[in-house]
């Protein structure tokens, strides 16, 4: 793909917007239409456009594997630790009433955690199955 | 008016889903899967069901068709002709189809207030919402807040996933890199490159 000059400008120009609209639909989820699946898809739409032009190899300099499988556990151990504080603050599991002392903060401060946590892991799932299957060639 | 735009957008489901079943080149039957999950998504804003549409415009016109040009740069993109005959297939086809509309005859009415679905706890979630969660977005509530259980088990079933695909098949540095990382890989990487 390197021979193509206006795919590169064009990418190159929307892969910048596409992580900050990734990042609105994130944290504007409570808002409007979104939420941490969809905002996760779309961040990692930006770097597998990336990757797309500018191979995998230079992919890889700005979102190494290791950084990757990391955050696979990371997003789910989030979700998973926000429901075990619940516990530890005296809610049940996942109760989010108890993470602050007033319920509707404790709300909003456990869905923007949790959503968070599905992002991280759906970012990073979906960037991971692309390096895999982009990551063989025919003949291996 | 708007039902003019559900006829058409239908229409054009049913035409993509014929075309999909004709076509022998699977890169053609990858971008029409792919224009298939942007109408549907077209169809869910139809329906008001908006982050449903945007989950299926983002994994199921833009991941999803991804990986699947991935998988045909690794197989190919002709697809054989089946040397069996079809009338097997398309009796069950047939069959399930059936079974499935006669199904869809004892549902309740699209779109009726008083439908089942509307009673059982959708009518505490939108009265409550905005007091004890303060979230303008009833569905992220839902998702996030009463049915947070669910959510997570979505999280560890995507986890799951990326475990499985990278059990099976490996995440691999490009070659470039190879060099740098060769001697702590073991002699198979070795004796590929020098192949």
């Amino acid at each position: 793909m390197t021979h193509h000059l206006v795919l590169r400008v064009v990418a190159n120009i929307l892969v910048g917007p596409i992580l900050l609209f990734a990042l609105y639909v994130q944290f504007h989820g409570d808002y409007g239409p979104g939420g941490g699946f969809q905002a996760g898809v779309i961040f990692a739409a930006a770097f597998i456009l990336y990757a797309l032009i500018h191979g995998l190899e230079m992919t890889q300099r700005v979102l190494p594997i290791w950084v990757l499988k990391l955050c696979i556990a990371l997003g789910a151990l989030l979700f998973i630790g926000v429901g075990y504080a619940c516990l530890l603050l005296g809610g049940n599991f996942l109760d989010y009433n108890a993470l602050a002392h007033d319920p509707v903060h404790g709300q909003h401060l456990g869905i923007l955690l949790v959503e968070l946590g599905v992002g991280i892991t759906v970012f990073s799932v979906m960037v991971a199955i692309f390096y895999a299957f982009a990551g063989r060639t025919g003949t291996d | 008016m708007a039902a003019i735009v559900d006829y058409a957008v239908l229409a054009f489901l049913a035409v993509t889903a014929v075309a999909l079943l004709h076509f022998r080149n699977l890169f053609a039957v990858v971008m029409l899967a792919s224009i298939y999950s942007l109408l549907s998504a077209a169809l869910f804003v139809r329906l008001d069901a908006v982050d449903v549409a945007f989950t299926e415009a983002a994994v199921g016109a833009g991941i999803s068709t991804i990986l699947m040009l991935g998988s045909l740069a690794l197989v190919g993109s002709k697809e054989e002709r089946p040397r069996h005959t079809p009338i097997i297939p398309l009796l069950v086809v047939a069959v399930t189809g059936a079974a499935l509309i006669y199904g869809t005859l004892d549902m309740p009415p699209f779109g009726r207030a008083d439908n089942p679905v509307h009673q059982h706890v959708a009518p505490r979630y939108i009265q409550e919402t905005p007091e004890k969660i303060d979230v303008p977005n009833v569905v992220t509530a839902v998702l996030a807040s009463y049915r947070g259980y669910d959510t997570m088990g979505e999280v560890i079933v995507i986890f799951t996933a990326a475990i499985g695909v990278v059990l099976l098949l490996g995440i691999r540095q490009p070659r470039g890199e190879k060099e740098s990382r060769s001697n702590e890989k073991g002699p198979t990487r070795g004796g590929k490159a020098s192949e």
